[in-house]
């Protein structure tokens, strides 16, 4: 069952101080990152059934994976105190082979789309009626294999294939639109012939309503979710700036940053 | 050897549904058979490596054995990262099929040639690299391979038969062909065709024990070689790929980690490209040492009055 928009923010805000708390504690960064797709996050994996694959392409918002899927039962507790920790199965980026709802390592940009592409192919070829779903950044889409996996679900009319593209506007070193322009632009998916639709990448019965749409579409066009989020979202001085893809929380910052939240989503 | 080993995926895959070919828009006059054969299951991925990987790598997640095709050197470099990270990581039965391993594509130029394909692959977590040099290797080690379940490299390269004078011998890491006492050669990949040249009407040849090891990583020394080397204290590698990271680096590990006394040891590899020449497969192989000539000629050297 669909949780209210209220139960949903106060999803939405509890697992950005799960984020925070793995962060802070590992004093490690990639917190803007995380905390600009754990939105979208919830409206999939929450959501998504069981015979359905979910890849995060953008491995580092592993905190935003981890911390979902601690909630839903998928990583232990115990697991999660070891993060970023010698001996862990939790390091920074997704390691192979450690957890069934974490089906491929990922950290290097460009490797999931292709990954499921190939999921959904396979899905087609064995009748299997399973989504495959992968989060991309919208930095992401300036590699190579981007467009090569685009045009492949095209041609092999993955309409199997939702692609969510988490559309905050900066990458490693600059704004995306000042480095290569913009590659997550509508225009250039609809071109090349996806089902491309828009989202509130922070409203999370938005992205569900945005999500159920396409998928009811069985036209053999793969499906594109573009969310627009913002980096850093919910921790006031993060927001938008470059810098909180790197940074880690002196103690200081964590409190305002805890604060903020519980003021934010109603803690 | 592209022939033999066509037949023989479209045998094996018309018996196993679990079985996909994807191929990056090669394979005119070659595979034909395997597209009528394999209907849906043969997908032409486009000139497009890096995601026919990729797709791979999530096809065999989804439980399918699948064959990525194309001609070696562009399934090799341009997608290493995606068979590290997408395949070898996760342990997933993609095999990556080289057509005209090191030098042949000859005139076709160096972009064409694979020579460094083994350092770049047998090194990776999982990996099996198979290099048959006779046709009638092609079979056992598609065999293991598929049986193997794992990651897989076969660089497929101008297949010739396997002379008559040789020993029969069975699939493995050193397959002894030969025997004899004096020198113990060490080859991989159909370059061993050469040697075997060189040696026909060659005096010398009974006193020569020839192995050749069709699989790589190279990483125990088995028993009978460590025999030869032993009995014989000269070895002369022969591989059609760089020094660095080949059989020749390999079995000179195996050799000093097991204290073998070894009097010479000659390694005859991959050249590179020494004069910025271009020319066919034999006229590299002429470059590198490689060719019939220049391997009697060091052979001969091992037999000479010091």
């Amino acid at each position: 069952m669909v949780l209210s928009e209220k139960e949903h923010i106060n999803l939405q805000g509890n697992l950005r101080l799960k984020i925070l708390r793995l962060h802070h504690s590992a004093g490690s960064g990639h917190i803007g990152c995380s905390l600009s797709c754990i939105d979208i996050m919830i409206s999939i994996l929450r959501y998504k059934d069981a015979q359905d694959s979910f890849i995060l392409s953008k491995g580092h918002a592993a905190t935003a994976l981890y911390s979902i899927l601690n909630e839903l039962g998928d990583i232990p507790n115990e697991d999660m105190s070891t993060f970023y920790k010698n001996s862990t199965t939790l390091p920074a980026h997704p390691a192979p082979g450690k957890y069934a709802a974490i089906p491929f390592a990922t950290g290097s940009l460009g490797h999931g789309l292709p990954i499921a592409s190939g999921i959904a192919t396979a899905n087609k070829l064995s009748g299997s009626a399973a989504i495959s779903y992968v989060l991309m950044s919208d930095g992401e889409t300036n590699e190579g294999t981007t467009w090569e996996a685009a045009h492949f679900a095209v041609a092999n009319k993955l309409d199997n294939l939702l692609v969510i593209i988490d559309k905050n506007g900066l990458q490693g070193f600059g704004n995306t639109i000042d480095i290569l322009g913009d590659t997550a632009a509508v225009a250039l998916w609809q071109t090349i012939g996806f089902d491309v639709a828009t989202a509130d990448g922070h409203n999370v019965n938005n992205l569900i309503d945005v999500r159920n749409s396409l998928l009811a579409t069985h036209n053999g066009k793969p499906k594109v979710i573009i969310a627009n989020t913002i980096k850093g979202k919910g921790v006031s001085y993060m927001e938008n700036k470059m810098e909180w893809h790197y940074l880690p929380m002196n103690g200081s910052q964590y409190t305002e940053a805890v604060d903020g939240i519980k003021t934010k989503y109603n803690l | 050897m592209r022939k033999e080993f066509s037949t023989y995926i479209e045998k094996i895959a018309t018996q196993q549904k679990d079985i996909v070919f994807i191929t990056g828009d090669l394979g005119y006059n070659a595979l034909e058979n395997l597209a009528d054969a394999m209907g849906n299951r043969f997908i032409n991925a486009g000139v497009a490596e890096q995601n026919m990987i990729g797709v791979a790598a999530g096809m065999a997640y989804k439980g399918y054995k699948v064959i990525c095709y194309s001609i070696a050197p562009f399934v090799v470099y341009r997608c290493l990262e995606q068979v590290r990270n997408d395949v070898c990581f996760h342990n997933l039965p993609v095999y990556i099929v080289g057509n005209g391993g090191g030098y042949g594509y000859g005139i076709m130029g160096s972009s064409h040639h694979c020579i460094e394909d083994i350092a770049c692959f047998s090194g990776l977590p999982n990996m099996k690299c198979y290099v048959p040099a006779f046709v009638e290797d092609l079979d056992a080690c598609l065999t293991d391979m598929f049986d193997r379940k794992k990651p897989a490299y076969l660089r497929l390269g101008l297949g010739k038969n396997r002379p008559e004078f040789l020993l029969p011998t069975p699939f493995g890491a050193a397959s002894k062909l030969s025997a004899g006492s004096g020198l113990t050669i060490v080859a991989q990949s159909p370059v061993a065709n050469n040697i075997f040249a060189a040696l026909a009407g060659d005096s010398n040849q009974h006193c020569v024990d020839l192995f050749i090891v069709d699989h790589m990583p190279f990483t125990t020394l088995p028993d009978t070689l460590a025999q030869s080397i032993q009995n014989s204290g000269n070895v002369l590698v022969i591989e059609e790929h760089i020094a660095t990271g080949g059989l020749g680096q390999a079995l000179s590990t195996l050799i000093h980690t097991a204290s073998l006394p070894v009097h010479r040891f000659v390694h005859l590899f991959a050249a590179g490209y020494p004069d910025g020449l271009y020319g066919s497969q034999s006229f590299h192989q002429q470059v590198s040492r490689l060719d019939e000539n220049s391997i009697s000629q060091t052979i001969n050297s091992f037999f000479q009055p010091l």
